[in-house]
C-alpha cells in the first residue's frame, strides 16, 4: 500500500449542465476516521460514488489504497465497504439472510469476521429472522453497517449514515465508528450534521461541490478569526434584524437560545454595541463571547465564499 | 422569545390512544397548542410522533381520546380539518416535473382558491421570497434549500390556522436552514400556528414549547428554557438524551 488511504486530486464531476464537484482534492491517511461536512447539494454521494467506482470521474485523479477507480475498480471493490445513503439492503430477505449474502457475494462467510461486527450485529442479533424491511430506523441503519463490514474492507464509505436519525442514534453510531476506528480500518463518512464534525479526526468542509477547508476539527475552530458573542436581549423577535443592521457586522444569526453575532474583523464592538442596542429599544442586554462551533465556522465560510 | 397569546387553543388533545393490534403507537397524549404558537414536536425515531401528526391532520382516525384541529372534530370533520390545516414534510412536497408556477397553481387548486386568487398568492409569496426570476424553472432544477423555502410557502398558499411541518430543515445548509426559520417566525407573527417537528436539537430552542415523546408518551412539555433548567442541562440536546435514553425501545 502506498502512503494514502485514499489520493483525490482535480476531481471534476458534471451532470449535464450541472457541476457537482469541481477541483477536489484532499488524501486520506491509513485509519483516519475522516468526515465530509456539508449540505444537501454539496456532492458528498457523487464523491462517494466515484469513490466506490460506481460513477467515472470526468477529470482528475482518484486511488483508493494505490489503486485507481476508472482502471482497477475491481480491486477497489475487494477492499471496500460502502454503505449508501438510502436503505439498500433487501427488504424481503431477513437480517441474517441479508448478511449472508453480503459476506457470500465477498467469497467469505459471516463466521470468519464475526469478531469485527459483534458490537454491531449482536445487537440486532435477535430480530435475525425478520424481514430487513420490518426493522425500524436504528435497526436497518446496524445492519447496513455490518453488512458493509462482513469482507473485512481495508476502507469503509459512509454516505451520510446518520440523516434523519434522532439524536440518541446518531450518538450511538458514533460511538459505534470510534470502535470501528480501533481495528484500523480507514472510515470516510458524509453529514449534513455540523456538530459530527468534532468526532472525526479531519473534516472536509464541503459546499456547492467544492472543498471549502479541509483540516483537523480543532484547526477549523482555532482558524475562526473573527470575534464571536453570543447576544440576549429582553426582546429576541427583533434583535436580530436590529443586530443586522449594526455598522460592525459580519453576520448575525440565530444558534440555539442566543445570537450569534460575529463582528468584522478586529473590531471590539461591545460599547457600541451596547449603544446601538438601546437606541433601538432592547434591555437586559447580555453580551458573551463565545467559543466558535463548527458550524459558525461553516457559515463563516459560506458567507466569504459568496 | 414568542409572543404568547391568550387561551385560545387551535389543536386540543385530551387523552389520545392510538393502537395498531397490541402495539400502543400513541398512549394518551393530552396537550393543547396555542394560536400564534411555534409548538416543536420531538421524538426519537419510532417514539410516535408520525402517528400523532396523521390524527391530528385528519389523515388516520384515533383508537380514543378528544381531539380538535383548527375547532374541528378529527372523528367527523376530518375535511374540514384538511382544509385549514397546511403540511410540509422534508421527503415530499411539490411536484419535482413541474415549475414552481405551476405547483403555487395546482396546490391553490387543491384548496379551491380562484384563478385570480391564485395568481395572485402565488405573486405575492415569490415576491416575499425574492424568487420571482425563478417561477418558471422546473423544480427539479431549484437547489434544495431554495425548494424547502418554496414548499413552505406552497403549504400557506390557502392561508391555513395551523401548519405542520415534519423535519423541514433536514440536509439543508446552516444559513438556509435559518432563513426557513426566519420565514416560520414571520407566519407564528402573522398569528398561524407552527406545528414542527426536527431531528436539529439546536432548532428545539427556537420553539416556543416543545414536547418530547417517548415510546409513544408524552415526557416533557414546556419551553426549553423550563426543560433545560428541570432536567439540569445546557442544552436542549442534552435535555433530548437524557429523556429518549430512558427508553425501553431496543432501537
Amino acid at each position: 500500500m502506498k502512503g494514502f488511504a485514499v489520493q483525490i486530486e482535480g476531481l471534476h464531476k458534471s451532470y449535464k449542465n450541472v457541476v457537482a464537484l469541481q477541483n477536489i482534492t484532499v488524501d486520506i491517511k491509513p485509519g483516519e476516521l475522516f468526515g465530509f461536512i456539508g449540505p444537501d447539494g454539496a456532492g458528498k454521494t457523487t464523491l462517494f460514488r466515484i469513490l466506490a467506482s460506481l460513477i467515472l470521474p470526468d477529470k482528475g485523479k482518484v486511488e483508493l489504497m494505490g489503486y485507481n477507480v476508472v482502471q482497477h475498480y475491481k480491486e477497489i471493490r475487494q477492499r471496500i465497504g460502502y454503505m449508501p445513503g438510502r436503505f439498500s439492503l433487501y427488504q424481503d430477505l431477513t437480517v441474517e439472510e441479508n448478511l449472508r449474502f453480503f459476506a457470500g457475494v465477498h467469497g467469505t462467510t459471516i463466521e470468519q469476521n464475526y469478531a469485527l461486527i459483534k458490537d454491531i450485529y449482536s445487537q440486532i442479533e435477535p430480530f435475525k429472522n425478520r424481514p430487513a424491511g420490518k426493522l425500524s430506523g436504528g435497526m436497518k441503519q446496524k445492519l447496513a453497517l455490518s453488512c458493509a463490514l462482513i469482507h473485512k474492507p481495508e476502507i469503509l464509505l459512509l454516505d451520510e449514515p446518520t440523516t434523519g436519525v434522532d439524536a440518541v442514534s446518531r450518538q450511538e453510531f458514533w460511538h459505534m465508528l470510534q470502535n470501528l476506528k480501533k481495528s484500523g480500518i480507514t472510515i470516510l463518512v458524509s453529514t449534513p450534521y455540523m456538530d459530527e464534525a468534532s468526532l472525526c479526526d479531519r473534516v472536509a468542509l464541503i459546499q456547492k461541490g467544492e472543498i471549502m477547508k479541509v483540516a483537523e476539527p480543532e484547526v477549523i475552530i482555532n482558524d475562526f478569526d473573527h470575534s464571536l458573542f453570543g447576544i440576549r436581549t429582553n426582546k429576541m423577535f427583533p434583535l436580530l434584524h436590529d443586530l443586522n443592521e449594526f455598522k460592525l457586522t459580519t453576520t448575525a444569526y440565530r444558534f440555539g437560545d442566543t445570537i450569534h453575532f460575529v463582528s468584522s474583523k478586529d473590531a471590539n464592538p461591545k460599547k457600541e454595541l451596547i449603544s446601538w442596542l438601546e437606541l433601538k429599544g432592547h434591555q437586559n442586554i447580555v453580551i458573551q463571547p463565545v467559543a466558535p462551533t463548527i458550524e459558525d465556522c461553516f457559515i463563516l465560510q459560506m458567507n466569504q465564499q459568496n | 422569545m414568542m409572543k404568547q397569546s391568550v387561551s385560545e387553543p387551535v389543536i386540543k388533545v385530551r387523552n389520545l390512544v392510538k393502537k395498531f393490534g397490541d402495539f400502543v403507537a400513541n398512549d394518551h397524549l393530552s396537550f393543547d397548542v396555542q394560536k400564534g404558537e411555534i409548538f416543536g414536536f420531538l421524538g426519537a425515531n419510532g417514539a410516535g410522533k408520525t402517528t400523532a401528526i396523521k390524527i391530528l391532520c385528519g389523515l388516520q382516525k384515533p383508537t380514543s381520546g378528544e381531539i380538535q384541529v383548527a375547532g374541528y372534530d378529527v372523528y367527523t370533520q376530518a375535511e374540514l380539518i384538511k382544509k385549514n390545516i397546511g403540511y410540509m414534510s422534508q421527503r415530499f412536497s411539490m411536484y419535482e416535473d413541474l415549475s414552481v408556477r405551476e405547483n403555487f397553481q395546482f396546490y391553490g387548486g387543491i384548496y379551491g382558491l380562484s384563478g385570480s386568487e391564485i395568481k395572485e398568492r402565488t405573486k405575492e409569496m415569490l415576491e416575499d421570497l425574492q424568487m420571482t426570476h425563478i417561477s418558471n424553472k422546473i423544480l427539479r432544477e431549484i437547489p434544495l434549500g431554495w425548494k424547502q423555502k418554496l414548499a413552505f410557502s406552497v403549504a400557506m398558499v390557502h392561508h391555513p390556522k395551523i401548519v405542520f411541518l415534519d423535519e423541514p430543515t433536514g440536509g439543508v445548509d446552516p444559513i438556509t436552514r435559518r432563513q426557513f426559520w426566519e420565514m416560520i417566525y414571520t407566519a407564528a407573527d402573522k398569528g398561524v400556528t407552527v406545528f414542527v417537528t426536527t431531528h436539529y436539537m439546536d432548532e428545539a430552542e427556537y420553539c416556543g414549547r416543545v414536547s418530547i415523546m417517548v415510546d409513544g408518551r408524552i415526557e416533557a412539555l414546556d419551553s426549553p428554557e423550563a426543560l433545560k433548567k428541570n432536567y439540569n442541562s445546557t442544552t436542549m440536546n442534552d435535555v433530548f438524551i437524557k429523556l429518549a435514553r430512558s427508553s425501553g425501545n431496543t432501537n
